[in-house]
């Protein structure tokens, strides 16, 4: 397995610029994920990546070697890279075995490979003979998945490989496809716009809107400490408040509370909603709220709470499922941990 | 719920509307059952006689031969055009997409007309083989184009990316995937090749068509004729049941949705003016050579050919009118003939149905001159005042492109949601105010279509108007079938010229209005 760095790289297509001057470093063995909405370019990069599509300026290397750009375009079947399509794309006049021998070149030991890649994703070596529309959808992506490893490429993509798969495969199938890529230490780029697997497979996360790199971090730090307000409401709930900060610490509707990163001045005070506890309303240094409605899951409910300040701006709460206070209620707030500040918005809203 | 939509309240079609849907079928069963009888009631060893010749062993050969190297060719010019208009850069990708379906507006004996004016040195095998590939390998190109067009990219992407060429692609993951689209098209080829009788006899090339054609005009009109009838219905019906069943079982199928992007087109790089080369050709040969070869002849006084003669304007505008006058009743009566059983199938389920439509299915693999001669006997013994009718004729229409209109009715249909229909009944409509103010206006444009349809394909039949048609009645076709044989060539290009502006025109509007390739996968003759 290799490193892949990406440098500069920009893509347009007639007028629309898909991609502007994007960087990227996935180092050897890591994951990386790259999140982005639709439209957003991330398919493109990954097609510019494999070798699909040509760049229009920058520079993609692999271990050190250009493999695209300074007038160099290596060939798909070259680089050497696997790539596992959205929905798998397996050979429908083939069967499993034969799909996920497809790459591999002629000779003895094809089917201890086979074997052994089946075993790998997690699938009976009985499906070998099998053909493909007899699997259910998440075993496709885990035989597409076998498929692109067989070869043993130098780099693995992921197109958005879960988001066909209905939500109880979806988790299985990740876990799968997340522990054969760890068990071979592969280098993996994971396209996705879903932000929880963004996060929960990613060794880092890279965030990728209208065609520009906004922020490239680990998961944790991305969820706490996100560049913009637009980042913090993309991977995940966020409590967004006017406030000011100053000497590390930031005051708002919510008190004053602690900044993860320094800031100063008027800012957009980041509030995750299961930082907000609630508490009852007259518990010391909490803030009195009134539960304005509930949105209830099961093992975790929203509880939008109006705040006596600014009871037009709604301040959302996680809380366990078996905690739910009821609607109308009075309550005390408490903000656990640290807190995030960004500039704040040009003009209203 | 009604399973009739908005028609009945009841879970079982009327019984009226049965019967009517019946009546379709059982005059398509009706030559298939004469043909049969006949060939049954001459006697095994009659019948093995009149089999067991070289005669009808030299058929089998020139029959067989040229569906050989007719769905070769057809396959190979077909498949070639579809991948290069859909998959690579040529230039002009959009014109010669229209370029490759055109030849479905010229009838297969008009092409032979005009190659066989050119020179006398294309009557026999080769000449057939080139107006057979001209004339049929839209029947290739245009479910392969559609295939090619279903291709979920990401599989060529995934092969590219296991290390595989872009040629290496082509044949591991492309071509497999094409094969049910380039088995049913070259069925489609062979079945059109089998009942095919003008193009095949103004070339002088002997098949089952033009001999039964001969023996039925030298007076044996029974045992020989219905014998080598029965054998081409056979081979019809086995090539018929073959395409079915290669477009039941053999289609890959397509896992997941996919993205629906576009593929990237391959480079053709050098390789273009070779592609736009070779495609210039076939689109030359097919469509070129027979309007360049009408327009020759028209400037030409009659004297220029073999036999001098000309067309009087006089007997080019009878011509014209029979040919409208039949187009027009013949797309009444198919049309009034499909619609019962297009509303029944499109409305109704049930094992009854299922075999209404099987057997007016079967139609496609009755070709035109066992259909026209199963009428002549039938008429000639049980009813002679029938015999030589313009309304035999018509029936003979409305049982050829049943299957035609029946397509394009069940399509029109469509467009009349049941649910639509039962907002009608619920807002106080009856079942014929529903029909009339609701289905028929919805469906109307896409019953016009089929209608266009069946007029255009009875105005350029052949075989089934030479033999029905009453004495004195001339058409188009006819004039130009007639002309030609005598060799008279400037006589029939006016009407052959007519006729192909008239199929052009119509294909044309249809393909622009309704996305109807006229004629595809239609089985005619």
């Amino acid at each position: 397995m290799a490193e892949l760095r990406i440098e500069g790289l920009a893509r347009r297509f007639g007028r629309t610029v898909v991609l502007d001057h994007v960087d990227l470093v996935v180092p050897t063995g890591r994951l990386v994920a790259i999140l982005g909405a639709s439209g957003s370019g991330k398919t493109t990069l990954l097609r510019l990546i494999a070798g699909f599509d040509r760049a229009d300026g920058g520079t993609i290397r692999i271990d050190g070697a250009l493999v695209a750009g300074q007038g160099r375009h290596e060939k798909p079947e070259h680089r050497r890279i696997g790539y596992v399509a959205q929905e798998g794309a397996l050979f429908p006049h083939l069967s499993v075995a034969r799909n996920i021998a497809f790459g591999l070149k002629p000779g003895t030991g094809r089917a201890r490979r086979v074997a052994e890649l089946l075993e790998m994703v997690g699938l009976p070596a009985a499906y070998g003979p099998r053909p493909p529309h007899a699997l259910s959808g998440g075993e496709q992506q885990r035989v597409a998945l076998a498929r692109a490893l067989a070869p043993a490429p130098r780099l693995v993509l992921l197109d958005e490989p879960f988001s066909a798969l209905d939500a109880s495969l979806r988790q299985d199938t990740r876990q799968a496809v997340a522990a054969a890529l760890a068990a071979i230490g592969a280098t993996a780029v994971l396209v996705t716009h879903d932000q929880s697997e963004a996060l929960s497979m990613g060794a880092a996360v890279a965030v990728l809107r209208d065609g520009r790199m906004v922020q490239t971090a680990a998961p944790a730090t991305l969820y706490r400490h996100p560049a913009d307000a637009e980042v913090a409401r993309f991977v995940g709930e966020a409590v967004l408040l006017p406030g000011r900060a100053t000497a590390g610490r930031a005051i708002c509707a919510l008190g004053e509370l602690p900044l993860g990163a320094p800031a100063e001045g008027p800012v957009e005070v980041l509030i995750r909603p299961e930082q907000i506890r609630l508490v009852p309303h007259d518990a010391p240094g909490s803030v009195a709220a009134r539960v304005a409605e509930i949105t209830f899951f099961g093992h975790d409910a929203l509880v939008r709470l109006a705040l006596p300040g600014a009871p037009d701006r709604l301040v959302t709460a996680r809380v366990f499922g078996h905690a739910v206070p009821e609607a109308g209620t009075t309550v005390g707030v408490i903000v656990d941990g640290e807190v995030s500040a960004f500039a704040p918005p040009a003009g209203p809203g | 719920m009604a399973a009739g939509g908005g028609f009945s309240v009841g879970r079982r079609p009327p019984g009226a509307l049965v019967l009517a849907a019946a009546v379709p079928v059982a005059l398509v069963l009706l030559p298939l059952a004469i043909t049969v009888a006949e060939a049954v009631g001459m006697g095994a060893r009659a019948a093995a006689a009149l089999l067991f010749r070289p005669l009808v062993g030299m058929l089998l050969v020139h029959t067989v031969g040229l569906i050989a190297a007719a769905t070769l060719c057809c396959t190979l010019a077909g498949t070639g055009a579809a991948f290069l208009v859909e998959r690579t850069d040529l230039p002009f990708r959009r014109a010669w997409a229209v370029l490759a379906t055109a030849p479905l507006a010229i009838p297969a004996f008009i092409s032979s007309y005009a190659w066989v004016s050119l020179s006398p040195a294309l009557e026999g095998f080769y000449g057939a083989l080139l107006v057979v590939t001209c004339a049929y390998a839209p029947f290739v190109y245009l479910p392969v184009a559609a295939a090619l067009r279903g291709l979920d990219p990401a599989l060529e992407e995934s092969a590219r990316a296991l290390g595989l060429t872009p040629a290496a692609c082509f044949r591991r993951v492309v071509l497999p995937q094409l094969r049910p689209a380039m088995m049913g098209g070259a069925l489609l080829v062979a079945l059109n090749t089998l009942v095919e009788f003008g193009a095949f006899a103004l070339l002088r090339y002997r098949t089952f068509t033009t001999e039964i054609f001969a023996a039925y005009r030298a007076g044996f009109a029974g045992a020989e004729a219905s014998l080598l009838a029965l054998v081409l219905l056979l081979l019809c019906l086995g090539c018929l049941g073959a395409e079915a069943a290669s477009r039941g079982h053999a289609r890959y199928a397509r896992l997941g949705r996919g993205a629906r992007r576009q593929a990237q087109p391959y480079e053709l790089g050098f390789w273009r003016l070779p592609a736009l080369a070779v495609m210039g050709t076939l689109a030359a040969a097919a469509i070129g050579a027979p309007l360049v070869m009408i327009l020759f002849w028209l400037t030409r006084h009659g004297a220029a050919a073999i036999t001098p003669a000309e067309a009087s304007p006089r007997a080019l505008l009878d011509a014209a009118l029979n040919s409208a006058g039949l187009g027009l009743g013949g797309a009444a009566l198919t049309l009034l003939l499909a619609l019962p059983l297009g509303i029944l199938a499109s409305r109704w389920r049930g094992g009854a149905i299922v075999l209404l439509e099987r057997g007016a299915w079967l139609a496609q693999g009755v070709p035109g001159i066992v259909i026209a001669l199963a009428l002549i006997t039938a008429t000639v013994r049980a009813v002679p005042v029938l015999y030589q009718s313009t309304a035999l004729l018509l029936a003979a229409y409305a049982i050829l492109f049943l299957p035609l209109a029946l397509v394009g009715v069940r399509a029109a249909l469509l467009q009349a949601e049941p649910r639509l229909e039962e907002a009608g009944r619920s807002l106080g409509s009856g079942w014929a105010q529903v029909l009339r103010r609701v289905t028929l206006p919805l469906a109307a444009p896409g019953l016009g279509a089929a209608a266009a349809l069946v007029f255009v394909s009875v105005t350029t039949e052949l075989t089934t108007t030479l033999l029905l048609a009453p004495i004195g009645t001339e058409t188009l076709a006819t004039r130009i079938w007639a002309d030609t044989s005598t060799l008279a060539f400037a006589a029939a290009a006016p009407y052959a010229a007519i006729l192909v502006g008239l199929s052009m025109a119509a294909s044309w509007l249809l393909a622009r209005r309704f996305g109807i390739v006229a004629f595809a996968g239609h089985v005619g003759d």
